[in-house]
């Protein structure tokens, strides 16, 4: 089978962010970036069920800017096949990058997508579910084991209060979550190799689509900051306090 | 301006965060419907009929919803929104699987977890695991929001019991199915409504040394949390993850045992009212937000700790 993995360009996840000035947004000029931390876990899940036998080919797509592409040839080092850059200058909400999606899915033809559960910046978890009600596909969100039955997979999602399996029949969108697996490292040969590969790159108004906007981002600030605490010398001081300071135990 | 709740339950009981997300939905000055679509489900819109300020409960009561799959339910949600603007639900696992799937079929955006609500199109939701916070317009005309449960104060009072009506309506399930559930059996309170949360981390070292956790959160009544460091560790089940990538909680009293306090963890507790710390590294990040903070070695802090709740309680 064909799976298709949508990979997003995010500030690195170590990254301690700052707002901008203007309070239009976070500041990511002259920042690290990386792929987003779940959406490697969906590319090291793509490449376990292509050394199983399961997969032939592993198709990485990413929406983005030039800069996008940086982040689909370190996919192409961990040993996808191949990659789509669907290029635009803008950003958009879930909703219209899921109709991107719908786009290049109905291109591709793949039996499977997988997603990471939500982006670290935008912290949304809406993109996969939405692609999935487009193409009236089944979903598993949350995954973390995903095991191939024939033209079904058998996937545990986890869920509040424990843990939930249910088979869906392909083709499927499932959303990768944290214990799904350990990402890979790059090998220096397969970073080598990775540059050989293609990128094909598509202009998004190439795809005759039309996006309306459903979402003005107003500002964007800090949190409200805590008031920095008292240290306390021992756990009697610790329990008085609870109780007669902070009256929070009975 | 109408509201609808989908409600999370479980077919006997209703899940308590719709507590929460019908005091969200007052905030807009408008009574809501609360949307019940589940099997046997007479006990569930019993109970939502009676909480304060509910206009009317719709129960969509049918075999095929026995187990809420988002394929199904979202449809049922969508073709009975006509005549609401707004269709919210809580930001958990269930509500975050099914109302994108519903935002997308009504071809309208989501807000995910909101926090606050500006007026009935503006909205703030954190992002960048909680570090920012950004004020959106929506601009379609009906909105699905996910509420973020421990932004509102859950509603208190009951009420004479509203109308309660029941829908038929059958979406089919073709393409998915229920395989079983595994859920982690405990006695303590919920993470996601204890007033008291008691969670530890890499510091306690292994599966053994986190009972002491357990321990101490049974002399107050708490429920137990855990950083993804000690869940990934194998200490802890991973429904116990408070963070980013787990639960996100705002308790009354949040203990954070062993805790460094990485971005990813405080992203899910730093709204708690008061934060204790207890680590061995007075330079550790979470001593940053904590309120009360004691440095030292918590196998010897910890086993004081439950020793001196314990004489005061007896």
């Amino acid at each position: 089978m064909k799976i298709l993995i949508s990979v997003k360009r995010v500030i690195d996840p170590y990254v301690k962010i700052r707002i901008k000035q203007d309070n239009r947004g976070v500041e990511t000029q002259n920042v690290k970036m990386s792929m987003n931390p779940f959406d490697e876990i969906a590319v090291e899940e793509a490449l376990r069920l292509r050394e199983q036998g399961v997969a032939s080919e592993v198709i990485l797509v990413s929406i983005g800017k030039d800069d996008s592409q940086e982040t689909l040839r370190h996919g192409l080092a961990l040993g996808a096949d191949r990659a789509i850059h669907v290029h635009t200058e803008k950003s958009f909400e879930s909703l219209n990058i899921a109709k991107i999606l719908q786009k290049v899915v109905d291109d591709i033809q793949p039996q499977l997508v997988l997603m990471g559960k939500q982006s670290i910046d935008g912290d949304n978890n809406q993109t996969p579910q939405m692609l999935a009600s487009l193409l009236d596909w089944p979903q598993a969100t949350f995954a973390s084991s995903i095991q191939v039955e024939g033209d079904k997979l058998s996937v545990t999602r986890e869920i509040d209060g424990g843990l939930e399996t249910i088979k869906v029949t392909l083709p499927a969108i499932v959303s990768t979550d944290l214990r799904l697996n350990e990402p890979r490292y790059a090998s220096l040969p397969n970073i080598m190799k990775a540059k050989r590969k293609s990128i094909d790159k598509i202009e998004l108004n190439e795809l005759n689509l039309t996006l309306k906007q459903h979402v003005e981002v107003l500002n964007v600030k800090a949190p409200p900051a805590r008031s920095g605490g008292v240290r306390v010398e021992s756990v009697s001081e610790l329990v008085n306090k609870l109780k007669h300071e902070a009256k929070v135990l009975g | 301006m109408s509201v609808l709740i989908l409600v999370e339950h479980d077919n006997k009981e209703i899940h308590p965060s719709t507590k929460n997300v019908l005091s969200a939905a007052l905030t807009m000055g408008k009574k809501p419907t609360l949307l019940i679509v589940g099997s046997q489900c007479n006990n569930v819109a019993l109970q939502a009929a009676t909480l304060k300020g509910v206009e009317a409960v719709w129960q969509v009561d049918n075999a095929v919803y026995e187990h809420q799959l988002a394929e199904n339910v979202s449809k049922v949600v969508a073709e009975l929104a006509d005549s609401f603007q707004i269709i919210m639900g809580g930001s958990s696992t269930f509500g975050k699987n099914i109302l994108p799937r519903v935002a997308a079929l009504l071809d309208v955006a989501q807000v995910s977890d909101v926090t606050a609500i500006i007026d009935e199109h503006t909205f703030e939701h954190p992002i960048y695991a909680g570090n920012a916070i950004e004020k959106v317009k929506v601009l379609d005309e009906k909105k699905v929001l996910t509420i973020r449960t421990t932004a509102f104060e859950p509603v208190a009072m009951e009420q004479e019991a509203c109308c309660v009506e029941r829908i038929n309506h059958v979406v089919p399930l073709t393409k998915t199915q229920f395989v079983r559930h595994e859920l982690s059996a405990s006695s303590r309170p919920d993470l996601g409504s204890a007033s008291i949360i008691v969670a530890g981390g890499r510091g306690l070292q292994n599966a053994e040394h986190f009972k002491m956790i357990e321990q101490l959160a049974d002399v107050l009544g708490a429920a137990v949390g855990a950083s993804r460091a000690a869940v990934d560790a194998g200490f802890a089940p991973n429904d116990y993850q408070v963070g980013q990538t787990g639960k996100v909680v705002a308790p009354v009293l949040y203990i954070a045992v062993g805790i460094s306090g990485a971005v990813q963890h405080l992203a899910g507790m730093k709204d708690s009212k008061v934060i204790v710390a207890i680590n061995k590294d007075e330079d550790a990040p979470i001593f940053q937000i904590a309120d009360y903070g004691l440095v030292g070695d918590l196998f010897e802090i910890v086993p004081q700790l439950i020793q001196e709740l314990d004489s005061a309680r007896t």
